[in-house]
């Protein structure tokens, strides 16, 4: 994986000392809140309801074992033992102090990481396909054009006070891993005649008002891809709207303007700008290729993994779950879930960070991904290791067997910590797993995404849900909107609503009976929850949501 | 007042001239005529504005050569953000001026040094 | 017609620890919501506001409703009753220091 030359270690060190500075003239008054808001902003620093929150970057979601072992000391030193992965593939810490933030800063410079432009209106980190170099599925490695894209937005002049958050996410395989059609920018690695490039897909966004991705180049070659990429945010930093937030990201300038019209407008600019590029960037993405080129695999035999999972149960269980097919047919992508039921999606103690990070060196060629669905990934364990890889697991409550079901739960921290929710999302989820987990049902139901946001801004991506539900404040009482059909997917779909919300005693209950809906009416076991609601539509749902006033009655 | 920052810190105005004044809200599309000019100020009306950023930029794209200011909110901290995208100076109140002195701005005056931009767009080595 | 003011407090979060603080009655800033002085005229919540927004060591200064209680001022909002407490998912914060 990439690993900082003198420049990047340069650059994050110069960045901490700024910062550092920064904070030591907001406390002498030098800098006001107003001012002091974006640049802590821009070093991912929020003020949220209990305390600070610091938000690191992991850049398209991979990480090796020694950041993983510095996130766990950063835990344990100057938060309260734990971490919580995002939806972004970030981590967030609860509850820094902002005099020690510089250390922190400092502490993650000295691993090669920052938490630069993790928030703020300027280009966030880049995302890519958690199963990404590994995957059976994946054509191109999305990886070192993401990390190409890391290094040319990071700093970027221009870009450091747009109208809004930017996101871009890079895939190169046949399954959408990474949701690009639902970010600003989503860029689709291919080929053409021969040469390497990608699709550039525009305005995707979920948030207020949710919006699928347009094509806005079908075929980039790489040696324009920046260029293009900065023509693109070049025009939407002037046309986008600075008079309404809420109306500020790519997605509405394009539905405005028509996505004809912004590509004749990027066109136009990214004739001013592409002789600005020397070309040095195809060198510099050679060279960043070099870091991700695949570790040497073991040729040995899997009878280890064949005879654990023919007389292991529990083993076979997780199995079933968990693992992914990797490129080579030896190796397994394994999912360690962060749901176990009842507790916090994407929380991880630090003590669970180092022993994932201990198994990534003992099995997994020193590599682990963090997922955008809150789980850590190690994209390269070989088959024969995964029986004592699943001990270990099993040994520090790692081992839950629910990867794509329905206790594997997106939630943002909702009101619980973020200043923003009108909700809680954390306390539902829980409440969820726990449910089906009583009831035993979670692998019956087999495949099914549910997504929980705690406000309108969507960070659980509870649009493209299979069920979203989303946290709001009615007249003063948390209240749970749900919506059925989203996919965030290669086919992505913005789930539709139901109908009325429901009130925080009443949502775990309604979807019970949501799912209970499902398993009685699709066709046998192979029918997925989404596949049923296709076929179906939303009527048995909406129906069994809403009982009748008199069945109510009766059953009160 | 204002004060006039450059890579040097402060100094007193010595522009005698006509500014040509643009807003931030201007039409990218008009700057081309504007190439010629002698000397523009791009107004800053709030620090989180950014657009002067990129307006600046596309000035410098279109060929404008004479002298580019950066007028009104900025701070210290985006002054290596003016630089790289193409102001020679930025012109501030003397409010900021006070609160923000000449050690604040001059420790951002090495915006040549530690820039990823300057970084990707180096020409290709000869192949 | 306006609605007619309802009492409030003055909160924020120190800049330093980030955590929830609100004004007392001798203009000092408490970490416990029963300590905060509740104001039952407008003119005079909005001045101690404005007070309480030049202080450069807090952030986010602003008033929101709460009510009289047996030990002081109590919340009127899920949002309130959050912010005095802590997280519901952990034994954090303010919750945990009691």
């Amino acid at each position: 994986m990439y690993t900082y030359n003198d420049f990047d270690e340069a650059f994050v060190r110069e960045r901490v000392a700024q910062f550092s500075g920064q904070v030591a003239r907001r406390i002498d008054g030098s800098l006001t809140e107003e001012e002091f808001r974006p640049l802590r902003l821009m070093n991912g620093l929020y003020l949220q309801l209990h305390a600070y929150m610091l938000r690191v970057a992991i850049p398209y979601g991979t990480i090796n074992p020694d950041q993983m072992d510095q996130l766990a000391l950063i835990a344990e030193k100057f938060d309260k033992g734990y971490g919580h992965f995002t939806t972004r593939q970030n981590i967030q810490y609860n509850w820094p102090k902002l005099p020690d933030v510089p250390a922190i800063l400092e502490a993650l410079a000295d691993v090669g990481m920052h938490a630069i432009q993790t928030s703020g209106n300027t280009i966030r980190n880049v995302t890519a396909d958690h199963f990404a170099g590994a995957a059976a599925d994946e054509a191109y490695d999305p990886r070192p054009v993401a990390e190409l894209i890391r290094q040319w937005s990071t700093d970027h002049p221009e870009f450091q006070f747009l109208p809004r958050k930017f996101k871009v996410a890079v895939t190169g395989a046949s399954h959408d891993r990474a949701v690009v059609r639902a970010h600003d920018i989503g860029v689709v690695l291919k080929e053409q005649n021969g040469v390497k490039g990608a699709e550039v897909i525009v305005g995707g966004g979920l948030g207020r008002t949710p919006m699928v991705g347009k094509t806005l180049n079908e075929f980039v070659p790489f040696a324009d891809l920046l260029p293009y990429i900065e023509a693109t945010v070049s025009v939407w930093n002037l046309l986008g709207r600075r008079d309404n937030k809420y109306k500020a990201r790519i997605k509405i300038t394009v539905h405005e303007h028509g996505i004809d019209d912004i590509r004749a407008r990027v066109e136009e600019r990214f004739t001013q700008i592409k002789p600005t590029f020397g070309g040095i960037d195809m060198e510099m993405l050679a060279q960043i290729e070099q870091h991700f080129v695949a570790p040497i695999f073991a040729n040995k035999p899997v009878d280890a993994y064949t005879r654990a999972y023919e007389n292991d149960p529990v083993f076979r269980a997780w199995a079933d779950t968990n693992l992914a097919a990797h490129k080579n047919e030896d190796y397994s992508i394994v999912t360690i879930s962060l749901k176990k039921p009842g507790a916090t999606p994407g929380d991880a103690s630090a003590d669970q960070m180092r022993s994932m990070a201990q198994l990534a060196r003992d099995y997994g060629h020193d590599e682990l991904r963090i997922s955008h669905e809150q789980n850590v990934i190690l994209p390269h364990v070989h088959k024969s290791n995964l029986p004592a890889l699943h001990a270990v697991l099993k040994g520090n409550d790692l081992a839950t067997a629910n990867a794509g079901l329905i206790s594997d739960i997106i939630a943002c921290p909702g009101m619980d910590y973020c200043a923003l929710a009108t909700a809680r999302s954390i306390p539902v989820a829980q409440g969820i797993a726990t449910r089906f987990d009583e009831l035993k049902l979670e692998h019956e139901i087999g495949q099914l995404k549910i997504k929980i946001s705690g406000c309108i801004n969507a960070c659980g991506h509870h649009h493209v849900g299979h069920i979203g539900i989303l946290g709001l404040d009615r007249a003063g009482v948390e209240n749970y909107q749900i919506t059925l059909g989203g996919d965030g997917t290669e086919t992505t779909v913005i789930g539709d609503r139901t109908g009325p919300g429901f009130a925080y005693d009443e949502i775990i209950p309604a979807i019970e009976r949501l799912v209970h809906a499902y398993l009685n009416a699709r066709l046998d076991a192979e029918e997925t929850f989404l596949q049923a609601y296709r076929r179906l539509g939303m009527a048995p749902f909406k129906e069994a949501l809403y009982p009748p006033k008199e069945e109510k009655a009766n059953a009160a | 007042m204002s004060v006039i920052v450059q890579d040097g810190g402060f100094i007193a105005d010595d522009f005698i001239g006509e500014w040509l004044d643009l807003t931030s809200d201007t039409d990218p599309a008009t700057l081309k005529q504007y190439a010629g000019s002698a000397a523009i100020r791009i107004d800053f009306p709030a620090f989180s504005d950014g657009r002067g950023f990129t307006l600046a930029k596309i000035l410098r794209l279109s060929g404008f050569t004479g002298r580019l200011r950066a007028n009104g909110h900025v701070i210290a901290d985006q002054y290596a953000m003016a630089r790289r995208s193409g102001f020679d100076e930025v012109s501030i109140s003397d409010e900021l001026a006070t609160r923000q002195p000449q050690e604040q701005w001059l420790a951002r005056a090495d915006w040549q040094a530690h820039d990823y931009q300057a970084r990707v767009r180096r020409p290709a080595t000869a192949s | 017609m306006a609605r007619p003011f309802t009492p409030k407090i003055v909160t924020a979060n120190a800049l330093l620890e980030g955590d929830v603080i609100y004004l007392s009655p001798q203009d000092t800033w408490v970490r416990d919501l029963c300590d905060a002085a509740l104001f039952s005229q407008q003119d005079q919540a909005e001045e101690r506001l404005a007070f309480a927004s030049k202080d450069g060591f807090v952030v986010g200064a602003y008033l929101v409703d709460a009510v009289a209680g047996e030990n002081g001022p109590e919340p009127v909002h899920f949002r309130e009753d959050f912010r005095r407490t802590g997280p519901s998912n952990h034994n954090h914060g303010k919750q945990a220091e009691l």
